[in-house]
């Protein structure tokens, strides 16, 4: 157990020094975006008056270097700062719209893991059957349409034809939780669509691999049945490649849903980062990305961690 | 009755509520359509002239909102905050839905002989939410927020001439100004004049987000939506709702769909390339408004080929606005004739004759000029108007029948008011309602402008626009206006291609008036409180 503990503080190392060199990039990045966040604020009506009273009050007038450094003197200590056109603090602004990032994710997860690990397993049983040729068909023909695409098919369908479900996904406060769902139905039925095929995919190969292997061979000769053989033989010794994949696909569900934010006029954290590139409002911006690329690294680590986990020889090494 | 009868009858009926044909064609049309003259007569008092009713909840949809907006009324620029702004905020006056202009907080305005000195009285009724009343120390402040060095607001520019503004009494201001300007009275509509209440150190306070207006707000979240709730001591007539509902929805398709689906009761833009599909549900009524919102490009007059006023004319004269209007707008627009004047504003000069395409005559123009075979750069990008690119090329095409070759330059959409507009020698522009022609050409058209796109000189158009802004004789005001028209026209440096109309939509229970204010989408941004739901 003490190697995974200094894996897992090892990797953590990494990942910080890996946040600090994609803060690095991201500052420099929106630099390098024509105009400014005074341009951008005062849009048509902006004259050279106004935008140097404007410049001079957020600030932009020092150095980009020195704005960086003051930026992340304040992040090391976890203060985010302020986001330059509101003035509101960047945790205030965020967390909320992350929240509902997490609810969303959470909720086509619940739906879409155990989904597609389920079908991923029955496939491998019945693999090259016509079952298994419509499933791959299905799956992947709704993992290469644009997710926004699929979202609007379903709105038509679901919403416009049959009045099931409401078109947008706007929250209220004071909804109920079975409200809430089912507001919430069409963006998550989408994503789960989206990410459903990979790791269905994934489930179904790992397990087909083990297949040919001597073990199982003999699993069969002793007269297990076919579903005993897969699910507790087969499995077991599938989990790593899954758990990476599943890893990947959850980290998708929260840094890659923007398109279905917009289409579901979803207030998730994914439109609160286009508007503020659209500003230019550096200290959110900074913020959406890190959390973003923190996801990835963290979901990462605990896909490496369960892999260990899952598999005895790695967590005995000899 | 037949589908296809009723369908008509609704028509009647929804152009009857927009105040374009009267009671007796209303008559006469029903009556051709098959109804009995019993029947007209209920549907004319019923449905055509329905009587305002209180309550409800109005989900609004707007088109344009931006989660790092503000309260602060010198930089609200999306249609989010204009259109709150005009829901939970007051102004000092407003434009009426017939076009004219009426009081808001101000009752009563009057000017010296010069039109150097504006004196408003207030409302003595009016209330902020908080149940403060509005003084002249609130409105002083809410217009200072707007004047000085420190200020940072967009609107700074309109109040330039602006020299002082004093309290006489609690509920009268008097507005001092370095020239005359018999407009001052149409500028304080401009949606950044929001009177806030007032800080004791004389700022304002705009971020607690209290008012005056009709709707007071409860919860809400910048680019995502707001809850209001009736300022039961409102000093105006109307805010029929109980409570507004305002939902930011960016994505055109979500916003339609949730119009159709009626999640919301009316939205404030339909995208025109699907306005005739929209049209088809009769739960849905959509309405066209021409405004003073257009479409400009501009040639700097102090640069080759555009110095010579010849080229100029042959460019203008090498558009088929007709073509432009059909398949770029969708026939919601209204034809523009190269001054930048629209039908919308006060002082529009009738009668002035229409420039049409005549590639024959812009030939011979440039032979004049001894530019044949002209080639010119247009600058555009896709963020200035939807189609913005493809009407440059359009116009392209039609030059070419003029032996004019129009290169397009499709520029980044990032930057493009910085970078391009007022840079570049030839762009395409997209400029928001001004409510007066004096504003438009004080801000875009004067010699020494910031922003005279043109580079235009003109002695004769310089002094007149001075001498009209200061003539409180309306008759006479008009009369320079026409000529100022003339010269922009014939002299001027920008084409105009069209003032484009807003096309926005509500479901067929919302009632509203005969007649809509054509300074914003939504009546004037001001649905909320005067439109109301029927059923």
């Amino acid at each position: 157990m003490g190697d995974i503990a200094s894996l897992i503080f090892k990797r953590l190392g990494y990942g910080l020094i890996t946040l600090l060199v994609i803060s690095i990039i991201i500052f420099f990045m929106v630099e390098l975006l024509p105009g400014d966040i005074a341009q951008a604020v005062l849009g048509q009506g902006a004259t050279e008056e106004n935008l140097a009273a404007l410049r001079e009050e957020m600030g932009l007038n020092k150095p980009a270097v020195v704005r960086y450094l003051e930026w992340l003197s304040g992040a090391v200590v976890g203060n985010f700062g302020e986001s330059i056109v509101t003035g509101e603090r960047v945790s205030s602004v965020i967390t909320e719209r992350f929240i509902n990032t997490l609810f969303l994710a959470a909720y086509a997860a619940v739906i879409a893991v155990p989904f597609a690990i389920t079908l991923g397993v029955i496939v491998a049983l019945l693999r090259n059957t016509v079952f298994d040729r419509v499933a791959n068909v299905l799956t992947l023909t709704s993992i290469s349409s644009p997710e926004f695409f699929l979202g609007y098919i379903l709105i038509l369908y679901l919403s416009v034809k049959a009045q099931m479900f409401p078109a947008i996904a706007s929250l209220s406060a004071d909804m109920t939780f079975l409200e809430l769902l089912h507001r919430t139905f069409l963006p998550a039925l989408t994503l789960v669509l989206v990410v459903t095929a990979h790791m269905m995919r994934m489930t179904r190969a790992a397990i087909i691999n083990l297949l040919a292997s001597p073990y199982i061979e003999m699993a069969r000769l002793k007269g297990t049945p076919p579903w005993k053989v897969i699910v507790k033989h087969a499995l077991p010794n599938a989990w790593a490649p899954i758990i990476n994949v599943v890893a990947l696909n959850l980290a998708y569900l929260i840094t890659g849903v923007v398109l279905v934010e917009v289409v579901f006029v979803y207030p998730g954290i994914g439109q609160s980062l286009v508007d503020a590139v659209s500003k230019r409002d550096f200290p959110v911006v900074q913020a959406c990305c890190l959390i973003f690329a923190a996801t990835f690294i963290l979901l990462n680590l605990a896909a490496d961690v369960g892999a260990i986990l899952t598999n005895p020889r790695l967590r005995h090494p000899k | 009755m037949t589908r296809r009868n009723q369908k008509l009858i609704d028509r009647i009926a929804e152009e009857a509520r927009n105040g374009r044909i009267s009671r007796r064609d209303f008559m006469n049309y029903s009556l051709a359509a098959g109804l009995t003259a019993t029947t007209a007569t209920g549907l004319w008092t019923t449905k055509a002239s329905a009587q305002p009713k209180s309550g409800g909840t109005f989900r609004w949809g707007l088109h344009d909102g931006n989660s790092s907006d503000t309260h602060d009324p010198g930089t609200y620029v999306t249609r989010q905050m204009i259109f709150l702004g005009h829901t939970h905020r007051s102004y000092l006056t407003m434009i009426n839905g017939d076009g004219s202009l009426g009081p808001d907080l101000a009752t009563n305005w009057e000017a010296s002989p010069d039109a150097t000195e504006w004196t408003f009285e207030l409302n003595p009724a009016a209330s902020f939410h908080s149940g403060k009343p509005v003084t002249a120390t609130d409105v002083i402040a809410s217009l200072n927020h707007h004047r000085g060095d420190e200020s940072t607001s967009a609107a700074k520019a309109l109040l330039t001439d602006v020299t002082d503004i004093t309290a006489d009494g609690e509920n009268t201001i008097v507005v001092t100004l370095a020239r005359g300007n018999a407009d001052l009275p149409w500028l304080m509509t401009d949606y950044h004049f929001a009177i806030c209440p007032a800080n004791d150190d004389g700022t304002i306070d705009w971020r607690s987000g209290d008012g005056s207006g009709p709707y007071k707000i409860e919860d809400g979240e910048f680019g995502v939506s707001w809850l209001l709730s009736r300022h039961d001591g409102w000093h105006g007539e109307g805010a029929y709702f109980d409570e507004v509902r305002i939902l930011v929805l960016n994505d055109p398709n979500a916003r339609q769909t949730a119009l159709v689906t009626g999640d919301v009761d009316a939205v404030s833009l339909i995208e025109l390339k699907t306005m005739a599909l929209m049209q088809r549900d009769p739960n849905i009524v959509i309405h066209n408004i021409p405004s003073a919102a257009a479409i400009t490009m501009p040639m700097h007059c102090d640069t080759a080929p555009f110095d010579n006023v010849d080229v100029r004319n042959a460019l203008k004269l090498a558009m088929n606005r007709d073509d432009i209007i059909e398949k770029i707008a969708f026939g919601a627009a209204t034809k523009a004739n190269d001054f930048h004047h629209s039908p919308a504003q006060p002082y529009w000069p009738e009668g002035i004759e229409q420039r049409e395409y005549d590639p024959d005559q812009a030939r011979s123009l440039l032979r004049k000029a001894g530019a044949e075979g002209l080639t010119v750069n247009l600058s555009t990008a896709d963020s200035v108007y939807a189609g913005a690119v493809d009407m440059a090329v359009l116009y392209a095409e039609h030059a070419k029948a003029a032996g004019i070759n129009v290169n397009v330059v499709r520029e980044p959409n990032d930057g493009y008011y910085s970078d391009v507009w007022l840079v570049k020698p030839f762009t395409l522009v997209s400029w928001g309602a001004r409510p007066t022609p004096d504003v438009m050409y004080t801000l875009a058209y004067k010699s020494d402008a910031a922003w005279n796109e043109s580079r235009w000189q003109n002695e004769r158009f310089n002094e007149l626009l001075l001498q009209a802004k200061s003539e409180l004789d309306d008759s006479l005001r008009a009369e320079m206006y026409r000529e100022m028209a003339i010269l922009a026209k014939d002299d001027g440096g920008t084409i105009i291609p069209f003032f484009n109309n807003f096309v926005y939509a509500n479901r067929a229970n919302v009632g509203t008036p005969d007649q809509l204010a054509a300074s914003w989408e939504n009546d004037g941004a001001r649905a909320a409180s005067r439109w109301w739901f029927t059923d």
